[in-house]
C-alpha cells in the first residue's frame, strides 16, 4: 500500500495567473443605458490593475443598452479574468474579446497641422494618400479628419508631424466583427 | 445674465423651473414636520419590502433625511428596529445577523456621515460574499449635486465595495429596487447591495406594486448566476477524483452560503478524503469527524499545509486560493491538479490556474458529482492516512497547551478558547474579532455546528466581533452567542455594549487581553527584528466599564480560574463579558511570513519559545 500514497514526481513551480505573454486585445462589452454604468465599468478596470490603453462608448441600434470598445494589453489569463470581472457587474449584459475572430477596427482622429500656402499642397497628398479629409482651412494650419486602424492612424500622425502638430485627438478603436456575425446578449426587453 | 428684481436674484439660474425646485426642496429640508397622511409613502415601501423578505430585524441610526422613514417604523411592530451606537456596528451587525440566520441582513443611516460610517461594513461584507441590504437616507433630489448639509456621493464611495449599488429618486422605482437588491443580496455569489433613497422619495406617495420574484429576475439580465455544474466539467472532475492517490478537499465558505455541509461530508466519505478548512470554511465539517483534518494557511495547521503541499489532487470547494491560504503560488502544491468548484466564474483562474474548473453552487454541483464519484475503499489510502496521522500528532503536539498554562504559568490563549468551546458544548455561536484572537477562535474552540463560527476574512476588520455578535445573536436566538475579542478591536466598538444593554441582546463577551496589538507585536517581533512600535496598548478597567454600562463581568487572570469565569457569564441572561488577563507575549504558531510558501512555516521563535 506504501505505493498507493507514493509522492507526486518532481514538483515544478506553479503557474502565476498573469505571467503570460501580453498582447493587444480589444474588448467589446454590451452593458445597459443607464446613469453611472461607464462609472462601474471604469472603476472596476482601475481596481482591478487593468491598463487600459482606450474606451469608446456608443449609443447601439438598442436605446436600452451602449455598446463599449475596450483596447488594453494583457495575457490571455488576465482577459478573460477581466472579462468574467466585468460580467459580475449586473449591467453588463456581454463581454467579447473580438481580437479572437475576424473583425475590423476603427478610430477616428483630428489632427490640427501647422500648415502654410507653401507647404499645404504636399500635406495634402499625405491626405489624399491616407484616405483623410480636409476639414479646416486656416492662415497657418488645418485640420485632417482619418479614419482607419489604429496603426493607420499612427502611420499618418507620423508622416505629417514633420509639419508640426498643433493638436491631436483621437476617439478610440470601435470594433465588430466581419461577416454575418453579431455579438448577441439578452437585454431588459428579451 | 443680469439679475432681475424679484426673481430670485441669489439662486444660480435665477427664475428656472430647476431654481425653483432647488428653492423648494431647500425649504423642506428646513421644515420638517409635514402633516403625517397615512397614505402609503416611499418609506412604508422600505418597511413593506423588509417584512416581504424576511428580514425583520433591522439596524440603523436615524438622521434628518431618514426620518420619513422612522416616522412610519412605528406602524410596523413585526420590524425590530435596533437603535446601535455607530453606524459601523449597524453594518456589522447585519452582517452578524446575516451569517448566523443565513437571512438578509439589513442597516440602515442617514447621508453623509451616517452613510460613510457604514462603509466599513460593507467593504467587509463584500469580502466575504454576505447578504446585506444597506440602506441610507440621501439629501431631498433636487439637492443632490449641491454640497448640501449631510451630503456626499455615497453611491460613489460605495460602488467598488458592493455587490451592486442605486440611487433612488422617485418612490415609484422603490418596490422594484428593493426586489432587485434583497434579490440579487442573497443570489448567485451572496453580497452585500446598497440603496440609497432621496428624502423626498421616501416621503413621496406611491402606489407601485412590488414585483413578483419573475419579475425581478426578468429586470436583471446581466445577472444569471450558473448554478448547475457543467455535465462534462462534472465528469473530468469526478475521474479525477476517483484516480487520485493523495487527494485533499479545501472547504471554503462557499460550502456554508450553499448550506453542503452534509454532501461535503458525503463526498469526503464516498471517495475517503481529508478535509481541510479555510478561516471561513470552518464549521462547513464536524471537526470530531474523522476525516476532517483541520484549519490551513498562514496560521493554519502544521500538518494540513503539509499535506496540502504533498497532495495529488486538491478538490476546493467554494474558496478563492486567497493569499492566507496560498501563500506563495509558485510553490503552492507543485505536485497537484486541481479542481475548482465556484459559483463565481472569476474566482477560478484568479489566484491560481485550476485544471478542472467547475463553475455552479456547491450544494448542486456536490449533488449532481457524487454518483460519478468511485467509492473508495478506507483501506485503500491505509497508508496515507496513518502518514496524515502521524504529521497531525507531530504538530498538535507542537502548538498546543493543554495544560493552561503558557511561560511562567501565565494563562494561555488557547487554553480559554478551547474550554469555551467546550463548555458552551460546541454549539454556541463564536464571533471573531481580527487579530490573534481570531487565529486562536480558528485553531482551538473546535467547532461542530456550520454557521456557529463568524469571522471577518477577507477585510481583516478590527471591531468587528462585538457589533457582528450583536447581529447574530438576534440571527439564531436559539443558541447562545459569544464574541471572542482581543483588547484592541474591542476598543474600536465598545460603545455598543450600551446597544446590547438597551436592546437586552444576549451576547457574551470573551475579552482576550494581553494589553497588546497581538498580532502586530507577533511580527514586529519576527519580522522586524523586535524593533515594537505601537504594539502596547492602554486599556481601561473593564470591570468598571461593565459596571457603568450595567453588564455584569467576571475577570480571570489564572487557568484554575477560567471555567467558573465561563459558568458563571453563561448563568447572566443578558449580556455578560469575562475579562482574561493572558499572557502579554504569546504568539499564534506556526505562522507563514507574508511572501513565503506554504511549507516555510515557522514554529518557533527564539525567547518566545511555543
Amino acid at each position: 500500500m506504501s505505493d498507493e500514497a507514493a509522492r507526486p514526481a518532481a514538483p515544478v513551480a506553479r503557474y502565476v495567473p498573469g505571467s503570460g505573454t501580453q498582447r493587444r486585445h480589444v474588448l467589446v462589452a454590451i452593458v445597459n443605458n443607464r446613469t453611472g454604468v461607464l462609472n462601474r465599468v471604469a472603476s472596476l478596470m482601475r481596481a482591478r490593475n487593468f491598463n487600459v490603453e482606450a474606451l469608446a462608448v456608443g449609443h447601439t441600434e438598442d436605446p436600452a443598452v451602449s455598446r463599449m470598445t475596450i483596447t488594453l494589453r494583457g495575457d490571455d489569463h488576465g482577459l478573460e479574468q477581466l472579462s468574467k470581472q466585468l460580467y459580475r457587474l449586473i449591467d453588463v449584459l456581454k463581454v467579447q474579446d473580438v481580437t479572437q475572430e475576424r473583425h475590423l477596427e476603427h478610430e477616428l482622429a483630428l489632427i490640427k497641422v501647422r500648415a502654410s500656402a507653401a507647404n499645404r499642397s504636399e500635406i495634402l497628398k499625405i491626405v489624399e494618400l491616407y484616405k483623410g479629409r480636409v476639414v479646416d482651412i486656416a492662415a497657418e494650419s488645418i485640420i485632417i479628419e482619418a479614419t482607419g486602424t489604429e496603426e493607420e492612424i499612427d502611420a499618418l500622425v507620423a508622416l505629417v508631424g514633420g509639419f508640426g502638430i498643433k493638436e491631436l485627438v483621437r476617439t478610440g478603436s470601435i470594433a465588430m466583427q466581419r461577416g454575418s456575425n453579431v455579438i448577441e446578449y439578452e437585454g431588459v426587453n428579451g | 445674465m443680469t439679475d432681475r428684481p424679484g426673481s430670485g436674484r441669489h439662486l444660480p439660474g435665477g427664475g428656472s423651473a430647476a431654481a425653483a425646485a432647488v428653492d423648494a426642496a431647500r425649504a423642506v429640508m428646513l421644515h420638517e414636520a409635514k402633516p403625517r397622511g397615512r397614505t402609503r409613502i416611499g418609506a412604508d415601501v422600505v418597511c413593506e419590502a423588509l417584512l416581504r423578505e424576511g428580514s425583520d430585524v433591522l439596524f440603523g441610526y436615524p438622521g434628518g433625511v431618514v426620518l420619513p422613514l422612522y416616522d412610519v417604523l412605528g406602524d410596523y411592530p413585526a420590524l425590530r428596529h435596533v437603535l446601535v451606537r455607530h453606524e459601523q456596528g449597524a453594518a456589522h451587525a447585519a452582517d452578524g445577523f446575516a451569517r448566523a440566520s443565513g437571512r438578509v441582513g439589513v442597516c440602515l443611516g442617514t447621508s453623509g456621515p451616517g452613510a460613510t460610517n457604514l462603509v466599513t461594513g460593507l467593504a467587509t461584507a463584500q469580502l466575504d460574499s454576505i447578504p446585506v441590504v444597506a440602506i441610507t437616507g440621501n439629501v431631498v433630489s433636487a439637492l443632490l449635486g449641491k454640497d448640501a448639509f449631510q451630503e456626499i456621493d455615497i453611491t460613489g464611495i460605495t460602488l467598488p465595495m458592493t455587490k451592486h449599488n442605486y440611487l433612488v429618486r422617485d418612490a415609484d422605482e422603490l418596490p422594484g429596487v428593493l426586489a432587485e437588491a434583497f434579490h440579487l443580496a442573497r443570489s448567485g455569489r451572496p453580497g452585500p447591495v446598497h440603496v440609497d433613497i432621496t428624502k423626498d422619495a421616501l416621503q413621496q406617495e406611491t402606489r407601485a406594486p412590488h414585483p413578483s420574484q419573475a419579475a425581478v429576475v426578468a429586470r436583471l439580465p446581466g445577472f444569471r448566476p450558473t448554478l448547475e455544474g457543467h455535465p462534462k466539467q462534472l465528469r473530468v472532475a469526478a475521474r479525477a477524483i476517483s484516480e487520485a492517490r493523495r487527494p485533499v478537499i479545501l472547504a471554503g465558505h462557499g460550502v456554508l452560503l450553499a448550506r453542503a455541509w452534509d454532501e461535503l461530508r458525503q463526498l469526503a466519505e464516498r471517495a475517503q478524503v481529508p478535509v481541510a478548512h479555510t478561516l471561513l470554511g470552518v464549521g462547513a465539517m464536524d471537526e470530531t469527524h474523522p476525516l476532517s483534518y483541520g484549519f490551513m494557511g498562514m496560521h493554519g495547521w502544521k500538518h494540513v499545509n503539509r499535506a496540502i503541499q504533498a497532495a495529488d489532487l486538491l478538490i476546493a470547494l467554494g474558496m478563492r486560493f486567497d493569499d492566507r491560504v496560498t501563500g506563495k503560488v509558485s510553490t503552492y502544491a507543485t505536485g497537484a491538479r486541481i479542481v475548482h468548484v465556484d459559483i463565481d466564474p472569476s474566482e477560478i483562474g484568479k489566484n491560481v490556474a485550476v485544471d478542472v474548473p467547475v463553475v455552479g453552487d456547491v450544494g448542486r454541483v456536490l449533488r449532481s458529482l457524487l454518483p460519478l464519484v468511485r467509492e473508495v475503499p478506507p483501506a485503500e489510502r491505509a497508508a496515507y492516512f496513518a502518514e496524515l496521522a502521524e504529521w497531525r500528532r507531530e504538530s498538535e503536539a507542537s502548538s498546543w497547551h493543554g495544560s493552561g498554562a503558557w511561560r511562567d504559568g501565565l494563562l494561555s490563549a488557547d487554553y480559554v478558547v478551547s474550554r469555551i468551546g467546550e463548555l458552551t458544548g460546541h454549539d454556541a455561536t463564536l464571533v471573531a474579532d481580527v487579530g490573534q484572537n481570531q487565529m486562536w477562535l480558528a485553531r482551538y474552540a473546535g467547532f461542530r455546528r456550520p454557521d456557529s463560527h463568524l469571522s471577518s476574512g477577507g477585510l481583516g476588520t478590527m471591531g468587528y466581533g462585538m457589533p457582528a455578535a450583536m447581529g447574530a445573536a438576534l440571527g439564531r436566538p436559539d443558541k447562545a452567542t459569544w464574541a471572542i475579542v482581543g483588547d484592541g478591536g474591542f476598543q474600536m466598538t465598545l460603545q455598543e455594549l450600551a446597544t446590547l444593554v438597551q436592546d437586552r441582546i444576549p451576547v457574551r463577551i470573551a475579552l482576550f487581553d494581553n494589553k497588546k496589538l497581538g498580532m502586530i507585536r507577533q511580527w514586529q517581533e519576527i519580522i522586524y527584528a523586535g524593533n515594537y512600535h505601537s504594539a502596547s496598548l492602554l486599556g481601561p478597567d473593564y470591570l468598571k466599564l461593565c459596571e457603568a454600562y450595567g453588564i455584569p463581568a467576571w475577570k480571570a487572570t489564572r487557568p484554575d480560574q477560567v471555567d467558573a469565569a465561563i459558568a458563571a457569564a453563561q448563568a447572566v441572561e443578558g449580556p455578560a463579558l469575562v475579562w482574561f488577563e493572558i499572557a502579554e507575549e504569546q504568539n499564534v504558531f506556526p505562522m507563514m511570513p507574508a511572501g513565503q510558501g506554504l511549507s516555510d512555516l515557522i514554529e518557533k521563535w527564539e525567547g518566545a519559545a511555543e
